[in-house]
């Protein structure tokens, strides 16, 4: 989201590259530092060439290895969408047009895909939101250990995502787990156990909360920044107005919190559209009957179990289009009420 | 919090600190309990009710890891290739960003935004791919073949951070070492690279953990059992021994070390990079 608005700005200095002309210098400078400056104007072309070779060797492996990994694969994958690929002899390819994406969107493992996604999304995005901001607010008085807190809650999001899922499959097995002696034992809630992982349904309890446990210290984090922004001023002013503390916290802290809200909301969506290594590993990757999948298990699972990477890389340019619509709309829907 | 009398404000602190303390054990039972399962023989792992403390305990399971296993073998692989994915990007990505900040050439922001595209991809959508490409190139089943690609993959957002602390530094100080006849290589690595040390840090400590952390590329890069990473060697050890999770915690706990010894080093500068990047781990 910051990369965005970023970005838009320093188009402005486009025209006016390689001219080291003083008034894009002026106008590229001023978004950094305040130091505004005049330049001495070009003293010759060829100062200029061995500029451009000196900044192409910083570039140059960088370039490489970006091109190589990123980008080449990026446009390849957009062609190996339109084939029935094969992976033995690339030759013996056959072009199938817009085949692979018309048999995603009727595929209803696709659309089951899809809606478990979109699911989990719709669920673990706010519930971070909710609580990393309410572990924020807590944070952000005047108490002792802060940083101990701050690091325990922490401790989930560096923690490797292949462990944390093995730890909450481990949590809610049906013979044994932690979760299932909760309920029955001390809560009795249930009087047999629940076969969290073999059920199309349940089995999306241990993926949704481990994706809320893993994100809340970094959102927690990120608003911790975002309210430590907000001038102190701002709710001293009106707490002597006599306004409650939930006022305050409704009609100061939330609108000033805009941005960071925004942005909290386009980086969730996203990392959850993308959520994988969770699911692959506690449903086995679509397990059962390949009902539980996300957009990305089922990708891999056409991809490297049925070696149909054409339908594949239709199923992955698929999702990023959805992920590139969401966040248009979303940066627009959450820009539009920003007043203030 | 600012008003209210002293008893009022002493009872909101308690219930600020019983709310964060309630916190905390949610986020930390499930790690407390890997510790407890690891420390556990075989029999005891399933036993009812389920013990947060280990009764008998034993350190079996992790030697059980460490020699019968070859996690140390996956633990070296990882530690091979986190280091040298994390050196090397801090290298090529400060090139780059000081390429950006500071000199000028034809199609810079061409450049600079087809780099930016790279923050905005689904890592999982470029491994078929990828897999390709590393086909062709003979870089599938070796660490190479994973360092290239976790370089790759965090250049985008490092060199982005990157400029942005370049950016920052003075040009007075550059420009009198340019005037004493240094090089713009000379002025890279005297002048400028000390200058964004913490900056510097913040991408070493995000690729270690990127690389320590990834799984999906490594799953379909390495088949051959010795070039294993620990996701990939832990994953299919428990997917093989589908009960022995003692061994499969110790394993993890192992792995986890590491990650936690970078971030109680380095926490200030974690905080830092999640702020001026909005990487997310």
């Amino acid at each position: 989201m910051r990369s965005i608005s970023f970005s838009a700005e320093a188009s402005d200095t486009g025209p006016v590259l390689g001219t080291r002309g003083a008034q894009g210098r002026s106008r590229s400078s001023s978004r950094s530092t305040s130091k505004k400056r005049r330049r001495v104007p070009p003293k010759q072309r060829l100062k200029q060439l061995k500029q451009g070779s000196i900044a192409a060797a910083f570039l140059l492996p960088g370039i490489v290895l970006f091109t190589t990994f990123v980008l080449g694969p990026l446009l390849f994958s957009f062609r190996i969408s339109f084939y029935d690929w094969n992976i033995i002899k690339s030759e013996n390819s056959i072009w199938v047009g817009l085949e692979n994406y018309a048999r995603a969107l009727g595929d209803p493992i696709f659309r089951r895909a899809v809606l478990n996604t979109a699911a989990y999304t719709l669920v673990t995005v706010p519930a971070q939101i909710v609580l990393g901001l309410a572990v924020a607010v807590l944070l952000n008085q005047a108490i002792r250990g802060k940083s101990v807190f701050r690091v325990l809650y922490y401790l989930p999001v560096i923690t490797p995502w292949v462990i944390v899922s093995l730890i909450f499959e481990f949590i809610f097995l049906g013979q044994g787990g932690l979760a299932n002696y909760f309920l029955r034992d001390i809560l009795h809630v249930t009087d047999q156990n629940i076969r969290w992982l073999a059920d199309p349904i349940l089995t999306f309890v241990p993926i949704f909360l481990l994706g809320i446990w893993k994100g809340v210290g970094w959102t927690a984090i990120i608003a911790l920044a975002g309210l430590q922004a907000i001038p102190r001023e701002f709710h001293e002013a009106s707490a002597v107005d006599g306004a409650s503390a939930w006022a305050r916290f409704r009609h100061i802290t939330l609108p000033l919190m805009r941005p960071t809200l925004v942005f909290l909301t386009v980086v969730l969506t996203i990392g959850g559209f993308n959520a994988y290594i969770s699911n692959l590993l506690i449903t086995n990757g679509g397990d059962p009957l390949d009902k539980t999948h996300f957009i990305l298990t089922l990708m891999y699972d056409a991809s490297f179990t049925k070696l149909d990477f054409g339908y594949g890389a239709a199923i992955s340019y698929l999702l990023m289009f959805f992920v590139l619509l969401m966040s248009i709309v979303q940066i627009q829907l959450l820009r539009r009420r920003v007043e203030l | 919090m600012i008003e209210g009398s002293p008893t009022r404000k002493r009872v909101s602190l308690g219930v600020t600190y019983s709310l964060l303390v309630l916190g905390v054990m949610i986020v930390t039972v499930p790690f407390w309990y890997m510790v407890a399962t690891s420390l556990k023989p075989q029999a005891f792992v399933f036993e009812i009710p389920p013990r947060l403390w280990p009764s008998p305990a034993t350190i079996g399971n992790y030697i059980e890891a460490l020699t019968k296993e070859s996690f140390s073998l996956y633990f070296l692989n990882s530690l091979i290739v986190a280091s040298v994915a994390t050196a090397l990007t801090v290298g090529v990505s400060a090139m780059m960003a000081y390429a950006f900040a500071r000199l000028e050439f034809p199609g810079k922001e061409v450049v600079f935004y087809s780099l930016l595209l790279g923050m905005m991809i689904p890592p999982v959508m470029l491994i078929i791919p990828q897999f390709i490409v590393a086909k062709n190139l003979n870089l599938l089943n070796s660490l190479t073949g994973l360092i290239v690609v976790y370089i790759s993959m965090n250049l985008s957002v490092q060199t982005f951070l990157l400029r942005g602390f370049f950016e920052g530094i003075p040009r007075s100080l550059e420009e009198a070492a340019l005037i004493d006849g240094a090089g713009r290589w000379t002025i890279f690595r005297r002048v400028a690279l000390p200058l964004v040390r913490p900056g510097l840090a913040v991408v070493a400590i995000f690729t270690f953990l990127y690389a320590w952390d990834e799984f999906p590329w490594a799953n379909v890069a390495i088949k051959e059992t010795s070039k294993r990473t620990l996701p990939i060697g832990i994953a299919l050890f428990q997917s093989a021994h589908l009960t022995e999770w003692g061994q499969v915690f110790a394993a993890s706990i192992v792995a986890i070390v590491p990650v936690i010894i970078v971030f109680a080093v380095f926490q200030r500068y974690f905080i830092r990079g999640d702020v001026s990047s909005g990487m997310k781990g």
